[in-house]
């Protein structure tokens, strides 16, 4: 017998608080609810239908109207991703079943829901840790394979789909299929990046790596500008697993650029303290902070962020060799402050994160150039060097990622934007659709140049156009040979 | 879809003939806009407009036949019209008439005819758009009013009252649409030089069309409900509707 469900002629109850990024009460059938991503800009309306297994998936991919489906989980993709104005959102953290953990080979088989949040707190106390983890722990499994995300090991260890073994995806016509590297390779490739339009995926079998301790050896040095920095990255990453970089964003003429290099390793238990290789593997703490509800405008503004970007490169060390630092801080900083995204105020705040190959650093200093010219406030940006490109759009690729929060009220940021998006595009790099909120439809076709050969993958698997999102229709991903913003 | 910083991608104009559409309308296109349709009584006229969007950088730009007094079509008209554009990020309620004030006090049907197309014909226009407005999800829907509908005043009661009409329709409206995330904006402009008021005397702070528009981007922006053009018009109407009416009488407005 087929589980209960909702009646699915209920009337839509709208739900009772609004754009907050967060879901409503668990609910199959579904609520009208705004939606927007991390970044609190431009809400949309959907109805969010929260399934709580694999059929109910199906129920409500069956049932979706002329607008279509996306699915959605944790809300962390900045900009419009996991939107769908005016069509059905699927809120997929109700399929949060652990199906399988191969505790000798380092893998995991979970649902799409499961959060790598809930994945740490499993796997750590048993001694592994995710392949790849991005700058928060709050994000789900199926997010992860939607974006490609990466970490701060991309240079070794490249993308998160390099570390799916399978995946199991529920095709817009309503097929389960399993793809993997060598079963459906294309499918494979097309969904890992794939934002979410290729289907929707329900599990997914990742690979772990073996820790043995839940503490990191770290290496912290300051960098005095641009040309340190990038020196010294490439210079020193390929003795660490992992690497990234604090830049400064304000400083200007001869400290244009100067960061703080932050690279290391999992601490093994000789590198512990006797006293705490006891409990060498406890896990780590869930948030404590919270920001508080309401935010003015404004209060990261440039004079604050200056202030706070000198004390942050003052207070580093010059150079500290294997500092012991927790796990959850080394990777997950920000989690410990719950919706820390409120702190930019009501008008919200998005980020911009483009990659730049090798062999044009001069991209990457006109960037930066720019960036403290125009005084653009940001206490949030990092600079990192990046691995093998893999997927069809997937973002990474060999070359230099510079990421960094600006709030969407700052004057003058339409302009900058676009003229880095310019630069970037004729770099022969990209912006990262997962950050993405503003990007100029034109250039996405310049900055994914296989966008037309994942788009017949797509278009294959989804020849009724069923998956669709606020993100697809802005940058017009899903039209043949992409026209900007075009009719759909 | 509107993006994070408020730019939009497809623009539909009821009023295509008006001078702060258009010149809003260019203001759209420089930005990110690229589906433009203009609809109005006379499509035929707006060929020189069209060009201009196209210059400008729109993909997509048509002029269509819409009479804003034949109410009955509206519905019609208005799904045929979303149909076209797919997803429209702004409707721009734009049409309008003047009227003249000292023939309408003798001449009812003239009074009624200004009531007629710009309270009327725009409330009847706009319940359509609302409502494929929230079936899409999301959109703008912006409204021409105007300082006059601030307060009744003598020199042009007839047009300030179909303008306060369609100005408390909008803003009722608006926080209707406001849970489904539907923006309804008011603009209200002071005397602005254009076509429609051509020839007729200057008044304190006239503006241009593009200052309009100028303000009317700024309001899709910031999400505003209501904008003035220009801005200090806020300050000046807001002392002047509470004026006591023996003094309010006095002045020869």
């Amino acid at each position: 017998m087929a589980p209960a469900t909702p009646p699915r002629s209920a009337p839509l109850a709208r739900a009772p608080d609004a754009a907050d990024g967060s879901a409503g009460t668990p609910e199959a059938a579904g609520y009208l609810r705004l939606l927007c991503g991390w970044g609190l800009t431009a809400p949309t309306r959907a109805r969010v239908a929260r399934p709580g297994e694999r059929a109910e998936v199906e129920d409500v991919l069956r049932e979706s109207g002329p607008r279509g489906v996306i699915a959605r989980g944790l809300g962390r993709a900045y900009g419009d991703a996991a939107q769908n104005a005016g069509g059905t959102v699927i809120d997929m953290r109700g399929l949060d079943a652990v199906r399988d953990i191969d505790l000798a080979g380092g893998r995991v088989t979970v649902e799409a829901g499961v959060s790598l949040d809930r994945l740490i707190s499993l796997t750590l106390p048993l001694g592994w840790f995710p392949d790849v983890v991005p700058g928060t722990r709050f994000v789900t499994v199926g997010g992860a394979v939607a974006s490609d995300i990466h970490g701060k090991n991309h240079h070794h260890h490249g993308a998160f789909g390099d570390h799916v073994d399978s995946l199991e995806l529920l095709t817009p016509r309503g097929e389960r299929i399993v793809c993997a590297r060598d079963q459906e390779p294309d499918v494979f490739d097309a969904t890992t990046g794939g934002m979410g339009l290729t289907g929707i995926v329900l599990a997914a079998t990742l690979r772990l790596s073996r820790v043995r301790t839940s503490w990191m050896r770290v290496d912290t040095e300051r960098a005095a500008n641009l040309d340190d920095v990038l020196a010294r990255l490439d210079a020193g990453d390929d003795r660490y697993r992992y690497s990234v970089a604090w830049i400064d964003c304000l400083a200007r003429g001869r400290r244009l650029g100067r960061s703080v290099l932050m690279r290391g390793d999992h601490a093994t238990l000789d590198d512990l303290p006797p006293e705490r290789r006891e409990a060498a593997l406890s896990p780590p703490r869930p948030p404590r902070l919270a920001a508080p509800p309401w935010v003015p405008g404004g209060l990261l503004r440039r004079s604050t962020v200056a202030a706070f970007n000198e004390a942050y490169f003052r207070r580093a060390p010059r150079m500290r060799r294997d500092h012991l630092e927790p796990l959850h801080s080394f990777f997950f900083p920000l989690d410990a402050v719950r919706d820390w995204n409120r702190m930019y105020g009501p008008r919200g705040f998005l980020q911009y994160q483009m990659v730049v190959p090798f062999g044009r650093e001069d991209a990457l200093r006109a960037a930066v150039e720019r960036l403290s010219g125009a005084r653009c406030a940001s206490f949030l940006a990092v600079l990192k060097r990046l691995g093998p490109e893999r997927g069809l759009i997937s973002f990474p690729m060999p070359g230099w990622t510079l990421a960094l929060d600006v709030p969407a009220a700052a004057p003058g940021l339409e302009p900058l934007l676009d003229g880095l998006d310019e630069l970037v595009a004729e770099a022969g790099g990209r912006v990262y659709l997962s950050k993405d909120s503003r990007v100029r439809p034109e250039l996405v076709r310049a900055m994914y140049p296989r966008l037309d050969e994942w788009n017949e993958i797509r278009a294959r698997l989804d020849p009724d156009g069923r998956m669709r999102s606020d993100l697809a229709r802005r940058l017009g991903l899903t039209d043949a040979h992409s026209q900007a913003g075009s009719v759909r | 879809m509107k993006d994070a910083l408020g730019a939009v991608q497809s623009v539909l104009v009821l009023g295509g003939g008006s001078d702060i559409a258009q010149a809003t309308v260019r203001a759209l296109v420089a930005g990110r806009a690229r589906r433009v349709v203009l609809a109005a009584r006379d499509p035929a006229g707006l060929e020189a407009a069209c060009g201009d969007l196209r210059r400008l950088g729109a993909d997509h730009v048509e002029a269509v036949a819409f009479d804003a007094d034949d109410v009955e079509s509206h519905e019609r008209v208005v799904g045929g019209l979303f149909e076209r554009l797919g997803d429209v990020d702004v409707v721009l309620v734009a049409f309008g008439v003047l009227g003249e004030q000292e023939r309408s006090l003798h001449d009812p049907a003239a009074a009624r005819a200004v009531l007629q197309t710009n309270f009327v014909g725009a409330a009847s226009v706009m319940l359509p758009v609302a409502e494929r407005l929230r079936a899409q999800g999301h959109g703008s829907l912006v409204v021409l009013s105007s300082v006059a509908a601030e307060r009744g005043r003598r020199s042009n009661f007839v047009y300030g009252a179909s303008k306060a009409g369609i100005d408390a329709f909008a803003q009722g409206l608006g926080d209707e649409l406001a849970p489904d995330g539907i923006q309804v904006m008011v603009v209200r402009p002071g005397q602005v030089r254009t076509k429609m008021t051509a020839g007729m005397e200057e008044a304190p702070f006239t503006t241009t069309a593009d200052k309009v528009a100028e303000a009317i981007v700024g309001g899709l922006r910031r999400g505003s409900h209501t904008v003035w053009a220009p801005p200090v018009l806020r300050l000046v109407f807001g002392v002047l509707r509470h004026l006591p009416r023996p003094l309010f009488r006095r002045l020869d407005l």
